[in-house]
């Protein structure tokens, strides 16, 4: 080597010095505040549910003959049902049976659809036909009636209206991951996976799957509240959360039909199912946001 | 002939696009190339945009499998080869690419992306490749301590540096840059050609340079092919091509150099028109519709590649034609060409001082 340094130093590169990636995220995820409120409902409703057998509440089935479509009062905070139940103890035992047919449905679909989009935007030719032509059959039947039908076919029971409404809302996200990876595909940087000798795998894993988990985490918390009303449908067609255990979604189909004269049945229910998909989406937002390296 | 490290013969790449109603259209980006790189010499494959250079880069990278020909790595035929022992050759084989933008996968921090090359080659223990990602760091002009950052965070000029160290963190024997200075400034194109050059003679490396800038090709060839339309017409070594262009392509693209000076006028002799259709070539010499020298047979004999001294011209009439080339003192337009090249030589040694211009 010469005298001179051909590899000059560029300067003005001594911006502070920034922590490892993980607590980077999370650091960024506790300054943004929608996020926060979000993780904060999302968290409540998640303590609620866990701790519905030592709140001091009735059980969920327990009737009252004396207070039937009771208004609110001191005895009943939330009021009671058509059955003389209360209205509080449904929701708190409800919310089990909610956030499980929500989130649990919604992993179902991700961890079937997401590799099968991958596939199929990764391999191309046939292999994609094939996945693309029984997606696209799937999507052919409206959401709903798909789920009535798996459901149908698994038997009733909460656990098969989780499975059913996965399968239904897998195809969204064959869909979805098939087209981001085509997408990223088309990057110079997976190029240069294969130019410095990445395996398929490693590529997928490394390459495409981290640049793919935005729009992915945006549609899984829109489908969660998706997924909730599912179940409150199946529910009503006796194929979910079986009577007399309570879902919010069978309250509030219920409640419909005494909407008149006892509204608070109608109105809580509501308000939750409200509540955790706005926390749902404000968490998964935020996490996107954290989750990005080129957002600070 | 043991000095030939990465060999073409007859290489060929046909796209082929289908259509339901209609016969299939069919473009040879790569039209039967041979050539043959040296070890420790950089070479140069020049040519406008569409001529195939890109698709000749991936064809000797072996990231694309050609539709005829092959590709000989020290004499070794790449065409049987199976997809395992093809990553293997990719330790040896590397690239540099053009758009610093998008080649670095922007979820992954420098260091990770530096290590990678090492960790699929398994090369070294964890700690041995972090150690060895930042030397390489330091090597391109950045701080070790960069290597907790992301992509992102960085320049165009910055983050050519991180491709580099990443395409040469294994040691290869061959790198292939695919234009690697012209997504960048004047200025910052001259920094990572330097750097380019310091770590080829440090590393002993055989450079194989696509670009389309004559000014950044004079400054680094050994020798240079000049492609046109899937098909080299004229290889030479580099002080031969510019000073005597035996093929006209070559001279109108020498006379096309712009010329930074106020007042400079276009030169006259410069290309008319557009590359033809690569779908449907003209008949005889691909380049007879825009030759300004083109006879009769021209437009029906399609020329062949033939040796003429130690270069290589497909040119009927390569030895009649005295054709301008751009060498000091030889013609009229070389002075402000000559200075173009100063230019850049003056801020390459601005920059061996470490200087910023």
């Amino acid at each position: 080597m010469t005298a001179v340094d051909p590899v000059a130093l560029e300067p003005g590169l001594d911006a502070p010095d920034l922590p490892p990636r993980r607590s980077r995220a999370w650091a960024k995820l506790r300054r943004n505040p929608a996020a926060i409120a979000g993780g904060g409902i999302v968290l409540f409703f998640a303590v609620v549910a866990l701790l519905a057998p030592v709140l001091p509440v009735p059980g969920p089935a327990e009737a009252d003959w004396s207070a039937v479509r009771a208004a609110p009062s001191l005895a009943h905070p939330f009021g009671t049902d058509d059955l003389g139940r209360d209205v509080l103890a449904r929701m708190v035992w409800g919310a089990q049976a909610s956030l499980l047919a929500g989130v649990v449905s919604v992993a179902i679909a991700l961890a079937l659809g997401v590799p099968l989009g991958m596939l199929a935007g990764y391999r191309r030719g046939w292999t994609d036909a094939v996945i693309s032509r029984f997606t696209e059959a799937l999507l052919a039947a409206p959401f709903l009636i798909l789920a009535i039908a798996f459901a149908a076919f698994l038997g009733p029971s909460l656990t098969n209206a989780m499975i059913a409404i996965g399968l239904s809302a897998m195809p969204l996200f064959v869909r979805l991951a098939r087209g981001q990876t085509m997408a990223v595909m088309t990057e110079d940087y997976v190029e240069s996976a294969r130019a410095i000798g990445v395996g398929h795998l490693a590529t997928v894993g490394r390459y495409v799957l981290p640049n793919i988990v935005p729009p992915l985490l945006v549609q899984a918390t829109l489908t969660i509240a998706t997924a909730i009303i599912a179940e409150a449908s199946l529910s009503f067609l006796g194929l979910g959360q079986q009577p007399p255990a309570p879902s919010w979604g069978s309250m509030l189909n219920v409640a419909k039909n005494y909407l008149e004269v006892a509204p608070w049945m109608a109105l809580w229910p509501g308000i939750a199912i409200f509540l955790v998909v706005l926390g749902f989406n404000l968490l998964g937002d935020g996490l996107r946001d954290a989750l990005d390296p080129r957002d600070l | 002939m043991s000095d030939v490290v990465l060999e073409a013969v007859g290489l060929e790449k046909r796209f082929t696009r289908r259509r339901l109603f209609a016969a299939d259209t069919v473009v040879r980006a790569v039209n039967g190339v041979d050539l043959a790189v040296r070890r420790g010499e950089t070479y140069a494959i020049v040519g406008e945009s569409g001529c195939g250079k890109s698709t000749m880069a991936r064809l000797l990278l072996t990231l694309m499998r050609p539709s005829g020909g092959t590709v000989l790595y020290e004499g070794r035929d790449t065409a049987g080869m199976s997809d395992r022992e093809l990553r293997a050759l990719r330790r040896d084989l590397q690239v540099i690419f053009q758009d610093p933008f998008s080649s670095l996968n922007p979820q992954m921090s420098v260091g990770a992306l530096i290590e990678e090359p090492l960790r699929v080659h398994g090369i070294g223990t964890a700690a041995e490749r972090r150690a060895t990602a930042a030397a390489m760091l330091a090597r391109v002009g950045l701080r070790p301590e960069h290597a907790d950052r992301y992509p992102h965070e960085f320049s165009g000029g910055q983050r050519q540096r991180i491709g580099i160290a990443r395409a040469l963190v294994t040691g290869p024997k061959v790198v292939i840059g695919d234009e690697p200075v012209s997504a960048l400034d004047v200025s910052i194109q001259a920094q990572v050609i330097n750097i380019l050059a310091a770590l080829k003679a440090e590393m002993g490396l055989t450079l194989v340079l696509i670009a389309h800038d004559l000014a950044v090709i004079r400054h680094m060839a050994d020798r240079v092919a000049v492609m046109y339309l899937g098909e080299i017409v004229e290889e030479a070594p580099a002080d031969d091509l510019f000073a005597r262009p035996a093929h006209p392509y070559t001279a109108a693209l020498m006379a096309a150099i712009p010329i930074p000076e106020t007042g400079a006028r276009a030169p006259a002799a410069t290309l008319e028109g557009e590359p033809p259709n690569p779908v449907a070539p003209p008949p005889g010499c691909r380049f007879h519709p825009r030759c300004p020298h083109a006879r009769d047979n021209c437009r029906t004999d399609h020329p062949a590649l033939r040796e003429l001294g130690d270069r290589r011209v497909a040119c009927h009439y390569a030895e009649e034609l005295t054709l301008p080339g751009i060498a000091a003192g030889t013609q009229r337009r070389a002075p402000a060409v000559e200075r173009r090249f100063a230019l850049l030589d003056a801020r390459t040694q601005d920059n061996d001082r470490g200087e910023r211009p």
